[in-house]
């Protein structure tokens, strides 16, 4: 059983690699996004050292490294589920013995696999090339790093399995669909660190799931958080990733009541 | 033991109502009206082990419905069910392991990967020992023919051979129930008589159960020793097929050949005691409707006393004609046609 899980994840990276080309284009934009921004933070910035304890230089990794960070752990679950509630097709999915999110979960996995490998690494060593980015030389670093991102991808697509999930109440979910991933984009502070947000602002991204995704492991990448909080920021990914589970599960059971499979 | 026991299952839908025009769009915005459909209205019945169950009824009469409570994606909302001896939304990940279901519609198979790709990740889905698999895998391979397609991926597959593919995906695992909707659907005459063929031996050797919906009575008439009938949402029928035949035919028809040419009149002068209708098809043939109220032997009495007849054929009406009767008639005078059995 396990390993047909597995196999989920193998056919989705298989399937991906098949679309790569695809994703050249993609490593394109992501470098022109980070560019622009580069330049709107350099000219903000202006002869100032620090802004919101970031330096030039820490901005300018901060931003590769959250833009790269997203085409890793960004995927389309929430699309795909809804398009199989839709369409009726889940209902072939529940004559399966298997979890239907636990397989989306691997799917999900297997492309962020691929995302990773032919995505994130050659985006973030050619935008290391035109950009002044400064990487930390601490392998621990990296490696508390990778793991942060891990719940990053965790986090966010359980964000997308719930939003997917709505189609089951809603005859269309496009609208909520387009506003999360705003939302993630804004509040995970992929747009703009969450230190620059105003008081208040800053105060309810503190109590949303979205920082986890970014915001915190960026900034420790980036050196501005210390490696000595590194304990607290795996604390809050954990936490969330065990809060999301109750409005997944819930959405779930009654998910199940309310199917109607459309189309006969 | 029975492999399917439903005891007054019911399922409604709530669907949402749409008022009409710009002031109906708005007070939908603010008060969402819906109505309740109910798709199946408290059916109850049974299937033993090892039986083959037809279950027809118009599109929209609730067949799929029901289907899709029976295999567990849908959740019944009253009524008692039992399949393989598990209630299927409870239990749904394991009762699944020991059915097989073909949605003619909708297919099971990865659209982007090849046949065998299909097969093999189903394997490890439903946890098949390896050899249990090759041996089942070459078995059905032979039996369908698929030889040839297994390294196709099913995109590039023609109807017919994706749905001995679909088969093949239901029954990799050795179900002991198999479900299927509306398995023939678009298919030709030699891949539907190839997929009966294979169903009836199947069922033969290892006592699958099988419950299929179809609109194409010829499968139920090569495969089905029973018959489930529903109309919106109600069980009409429920028995063998020659009962439905025998129960709902009025009679039958009989097509006389003669020896010299014949008039209408003098035909009806013929039967005119028992009052029966002539049809002529030529002026040597012609066809008398003899229903099952009147004396077969007298009828055919009557009119072989008194012309001279070349040959007789004997028309059964068929399944089709039966049913689309039936289908007609709906439900409200079939009441009346149980009285008058009862009475009779």
């Amino acid at each position: 059983m396990i390993s047909a899980y597995i196999d989920f994840i193998r056919m989705r990276f298989l399937m991906m690699l098949a679309y790569r080309v695809n994703y050249y284009s993609g490593i394109v934009i992501y470098a022109i996004n980070i560019g622009a921004y580069y330049f709107l933070w350099k000219a903000i910035y202006g002869s100032q050292d620090t802004m919101a304890g970031f330096t030039i230089a820490q901005m300018t990794t901060y931003l590769a490294v959250s833009w790269m960070a997203r085409a890793f752990y960004f995927n389309n679950l929430d699309r795909d589920i809804a398009n199989e509630i839709r369409d009726g097709s889940v209902a072939i999915q529940m004559i399966r013995p298997y979890n239907y999110l636990l397989v989306k979960l691997m799917q999900g996995f297997g492309e962020g696999l691929f995302r990773f490998m032919l995505f994130m690494i050659p985006g973030l060593a050619i935008v290391c090339l035109i950009f002044p980015v400064d990487l930390p030389k601490d392998p621990i670093v990296w490696l508390t790093y990778l793991a942060m991102l891990v719940f990053s991808f965790l986090i966010n697509s359980q964000i997308n399995i719930l939003t997917g999930l709505f189609a089951f109440f809603v005859e269309n979910n496009e609208g909520l669909m387009r506003m999360k991933r705003v939302m993630v984009d804004f509040f995970s502070g992929v747009m703009i660190p969450i230190a620059f947000f105003p008081g208040w602002l800053e105060a309810i991204a503190k109590w949303l799931p979205f920082q986890a995704i970014t915001y915190l492991p960026s900034s420790l990448f980036t050196g501005r958080t210390p490696m000595s909080e590194a304990g607290s920021i795996f604390l809050i990914q954990l936490v969330w990733l065990l809060v999301l589970l109750i409005p997944i599960i819930f959405m779930w059971r009654a998910a199940r009541t309310r199917l109607f499979v459309q189309g006969g | 033991m029975l492999a399917i026991d439903v005891k007054d299952l019911r399922k409604q839908f709530k669907v949402q109502k749409n008022r009409a025009g710009l002031s109906g769009a708005f007070k939908d915005l603010l008060k969402r009206q819906y109505t309740e459909v109910t798709a199946v209205k408290d059916i109850s019945f049974q299937i033993p082990q090892g039986e083959i169950c037809g279950y027809i009824g118009e599109n929209g009469a609730g067949k799929s419905t029901t289907i899709k409570m029976l295999t567990g994606i849908l959740v019944p909302t009253s009524g008692e069910l039992k399949v393989n001896g598990y209630v299927p939304h409870l239990d749904r990940e394991k009762f699944v392991k020991e059915i097989g279901v073909v949605f003619g519609q909708r297919s099971q198979l990865w659209w982007d990967i090849g046949v065998i790709e299909s097969f093999n990740l189903l394997r490890k889905v439903y946890s098949v020992p390896q050899n249990d698999f090759n041996r089942r895998l070459d078995n059905l391979v032979e039996r369908l023919q698929l030889g040839d397609l297994l390294n196709r991926p099913v995109r590039k597959l023609s109807l017919g051979q994706r749905m001995r593919c679909e088969l093949v995906a239901s029954l990799l695992h050795n179900p002991s129930i198999v479900f299927l909707d509306e398995p023939t659907i678009g298919l030709d005459i030699v891949v539907k008589t190839e997929i009966r063929d294979f169903l009836l031996e199947m069922n033969a050797q290892e006592g699958t159960t099988i419950l299929l919906t179809t609109h194409d009575l010829q499968d139920i008439e090569a495969l089905c020793s029973r018959v489930i009938m529903l109309d919106d949402g109600s069980i009409i029928y429920d028995g063998g097929l020659e009962e439905l035949k025998t129960t709902w035919s009025k009679g039958r028809e009989i097509q006389f050949q003669f020896a010299e040419p014949m008039s209408l009149d003098k035909l009806r002068q013929l039967t005119q005691s028992l009052g029966l209708t002539w049809n002529i098809e030529n002026e040597y043939t012609a066809k008398l409707f003899v229903p099952h109220e009147v004396n077969f032997s007298e009828a055919m009495g009557l009119v072989v006393g008194s012309a001279s007849i070349r040959d007789i054929k004997i028309f059964e009406s068929n399944t089709d004609d039966i049913v689309r009767g039936i289908y007609q008639t709906g439900s409200a005078q079939l009441e009346e046609k149980e009285k008058e059995l009862v009475r009779s």
